[in-house]
């Protein structure tokens, strides 16, 4: 393996975790924001406080180390990126901020009015950021990021790939959520709110289910190497990943919610592992490759070192955590 | 003088996105480094009023550590999110830069992304683990999130000062080669500009607590909980600001070889005398300087640490490689103003307290004074930013690349400060409602703070979707 590819790897493994991880704590703005009225929702959004509180802030640090290996190893196709796609980056930046600060403020609103203020923008505003995150990664999957970063500032992402990619992010993201939430309510004992979110998951399951097959054939059309990739090399991890779904469903519905949510995990890791393989080798799609983007090897060097270096310092006590959250002590609120 | 600077800047032919981004940046930037410092120093004084109140078995410590926990969950929540705004914006606003300068300036940063995922991981333990663990574990929790908040501080603040200093890689024939990624983290003065931002830190954090529990006593809450939740505090930033100018000091030896445009700058040496003086206030009005007054030989034992090596003038520097001069002479002075008077207060406030056995806390006019230090030192470190970025201009890599080349062309980014400037009142204003009404409930004795809507807040939904506090 050259080093580039180490590299490139290395910050797709923080994509992988991202997008499952950040992406379960984008997803339970959906049933916040389907909560009901404030005694109707207060169950839940408490269940949702508790459940992302302690990890959001670790969670979110992933898209920051995407970015910083992203703009180290292959700076010219990062500039690229981020020039082409400055509109989208900007909105999901919004919404990363407004989810942030909502969340925060709403915890420790004085009174219900204010918590209602906080609570709507850290909702909205949480499937706002994974949507335009996914116009992104569509974009750049359809070849829409040239190489000196020209490209449209508005066709790169309102087409066809982007725009479903964006609504399956939140579909994926609403997915995990749910079954993530269902098992913390199930086991603090909250029993019937922990049927409600059961049922909703299922709902939203079988419709990301739904958009996902739906989409397969527009984006065949419109992102040629990518469904190239997809029916190819990246097909195993695509079968797992329909597989994975199905099984999170089966297991929702047979009421185990603790495994529906790895099999959630592996649904949506694989499909995001199958995208990276199926764009294998370019960075940028159709423009650029990640060996003709990679910086310079020393740089390249010193970030293995990094990514080593999280695998000691940071997975560690990141486990640690997500040990303690799912604790006995930890789960009663 | 402001619009004379910004006129000056304009002039050139830049790209239509140089002065927003400039703008934007400044604006970003000016936000984050005061909720930076909290995270950099905040952990620190919780992990002392913690070890007292549980190791010393003091109450009245350990309450304090709870409450400023929950101080620190607003503040590091929105401190995380404005510093994503930062990175992205690294991208963004400066494509020229990233692309070019990428992956020689980005080690320090990845490894910075370490640092926070440390920081983020273990507030995450500390916040939620009370009651939850055992209660010694539970307080060692602050000290990789301390430690993370140190190594954080140097890695961004190398990056800064490797634009100022730029090391590990040569240019030949307008390609960067040679590039070593450790050589360009530990460039030159990363290790003072560290030294410089850490402390500044602890000042800032330091006094605007202790001005937070200054006000407390003002208003008559003269108690055991107000004295130590100012003395902690206030201890922290005394120490920080008398090592302060020190350092100030060291770190600016040198600056007339590394960057005499600057120091030119800061100094207001419009031509280059031996011996300089030092030249308080004044203004720069086409090649004249109005209204300052010069304190003979003081220049040059200040700047070059000598009786007669001058500070050298603008008159040596080519007119396209001079930095605003009048912005950065005020925001520097304004920082040595500040640092100075605050260094001073605290050496009066101790020596009154050890030699004189006086205690000046219940004297109306010194708290009066420390609730205004907090402000003064945020203005200090605003106004030190503004003074080494305005400085380092028009290089975004000192000597090496402009930050015209830097920017990128987007002729909307006005639009993008506007909807900034708008979101970032409403994050100030939320935050300081929310925190405020954290202090007013526990006055009022809550102690745990429940949300509105959780399990006991009594609410009823009268009409769907309609619904009122009970």
């Amino acid at each position: 393996m050259t080093i580039e590819l180490a590299v490139a790897m290395a910050m797709f493994v923080g994509l992988v975790a991202y997008a499952v991880f950040g992406g379960a704590d984008f997803g339970s703005g959906f049933y916040d924001i389907t909560a009901g009225g404030a005694a109707r929702g207060a169950q839940l959004r408490t269940q949702i406080d508790h459940s992302i509180g302690p990890v959001w802030e670790a969670n979110h640090v992933w898209l920051i180390y995407v970015l910083v290996i992203w703009w180290t190893g292959f700076p010219s196709a990062f500039a690229a990126a981020m020039s082409t796609l400055i509109l989208p980056l900007l909105f999901a930046l919004l919404g990363i901020v407004l989810r942030g600060a909502g969340f925060a403020f709403r915890k420790y609103s004085p009174t219900l009015s204010q918590a209602r203020v906080h609570g709507a923008l850290f909702a909205g505003s949480s499937l706002i950021a994974p949507f335009f995150l996914g116009t992104v990664a569509g974009a750049i999957a359809s070849g829409r990021v040239p190489a000196d970063g020209q490209g449209d500032l508005w066709s790169s992402w309102l087409n066809t790939t982007s725009l479903l990619a964006g609504v399956i992010t939140v579909a994926c993201c609403a997915f995990l959520a749910g079954t993530f939430l269902t098992a913390d309510a199930r086991r603090a004992g909250h029993d019937e709110l922990a049927a409600r979110l059961r049922r909703h998951t299922l709902l939203v399951g079988v419709v990301t289910g739904a958009l996902v097959l739906g989409s397969l054939v527009p984006i065949t059309q419109d992102a040629p190497t990518l469904a190239q990739g997809l029916t190819g090399r990246a097909a195993p991890l695509i079968a797992t990943s329909i597989l994975g779904g199905i099984a999170a469903l089966v297991l929702l519905a047979r009421n185990r919610p603790s495994a529906a949510r790895i099999s959630a995990v592996i649904a949506v890791a694989s499909v995001i592992i199958g995208w990276g393989a199926a764009q294998y080798p370019w960075l940028l799609v159709d423009e650029v490759t990640i060996s003709d983007a990679a910086g310079a090897p020393a740089t390249l060097r010193a970030l293995l070192l990094v990514a080593a270096l999280a695998g000691i310092v940071v997975v560690p006590p990141l486990v640690y955590l997500f040990r303690l959250t799912q604790s006995a002590e930890w789960v009663q609120h | 003088m402001i619009a004379h600077d910004a006129l000056s800047l304009a002039a050139a032919v830049d790209p239509a996105g140089l002065l927003p981004a400039r703008q934007q940046m400044a604006l970003t930037l000016g936000w984050h480094i005061i909720l930076a410092s909290f995270g950099v120093a905040f952990p620190a004084m919780i992990f002392v009023a913690h070890w007292r109140g549980l190791v010393r078995k003091d109450p009245i410590a350990l309450v304090l550590a709870q409450r400023w926990a929950k101080v620190s969950a607003v503040l590091f929540a929105i401190g995380a999110v404005s510093g994503t705004v930062l990175s992205f914006e690294m991208g963004l606003l400066w494509p020229g830069l990233m692309g070019t300068f990428g992956d020689v300036l980005g080690l320090p940063f990845a490894l910075e992304g370490l640092s926070f995922f440390v920081e983020a991981i273990f507030l995450g333990i500390y916040l939620y683990g009370w009651g939850r663990m055992p209660p010694r574990r539970h307080m060692l929790m602050v000290v990789p999130m301390a430690i993370a908040g140190v190594v954080g501080t140097f890695c961004v603040i190398s990056v800064n000062a490797w634009m100022n200093t730029p090391a590990g890689f040569r240019i030949v024939d307008g390609e960067v080669t040679d590039v070593d990624p450790w050589a360009a983290m530990f460039n030159p003065i990363a290790g003072l500009q560290f030294a410089h931002m850490w402390v500044a830190a602890y000042m800032l954090v330091g006094f605007t607590i202790a001005g937070v529990y200054a006000v407390g006593m003002l208003r008559g809450r003269r108690d055991a909980h107000h004295r130590l939740g100012f003395l902690i505090p206030f201890a922290f930033a005394s120490v920080a600001a008398v090592i302060q100018p020190v350092i100030g000091h060291l770190l600016g030896g040198g600056l007339g070889d590394r960057q005499p445009a600057k120091l030119a700058a800061f100094e207001l040496a419009t031509t280059t005398e031996s011996p300089s003086p030092l030249r308080l206030g004044g203004v720069l009005v086409d090649g004249e300087v109005y209204g300052a007054i010069d304190i003979p030989v003081l220049g040059s034992l200040i700047a070059q640490n000598s009786l007669t090596a001058p500070v050298p003038g603008l008159d040596t520097i080519p007119l396209e490689d001079q930095p605003p001069v009048n912005i950065t002479h005020w925001a520097f002075q304004t920082m040595i103003a500040i640092g100075t008077l605050l260094a001073l207060a605290v050496v009066v406030y101790w020596a009154v307290r050890w030699w004189r056995k006086r205690e000046l806390l219940d004297h109306t006019w010194f708290l009066g004074f420390c609730v205004a230090a907090g402000p003064l030192a945020v203005v200090a470190v605003e106004a030190g930013w503004i003074a080494t970025e305005v400085g380092r201009q028009p290089w975004v890599v000192y000597g090496i690349m402009r930050t015209s080349e830097a920017a990128g062309d987007y002729p909307s980014l006005w639009w993008l400060l506007a909807v900034t400037a708008v979101v970032y009142t409403c994050m100030t204003v939320g935050a300081v409602l929310v925190l405020r009404s954290m202090a007013r409930r526990w006055r009022q004795g809550e102690h745990d703070l429940p949300s509105p809507y959780g399990p006991g807040a009594g609410l009823h939904d009268r009409t769907p979707g309609k619904d009122r506090p009970a």
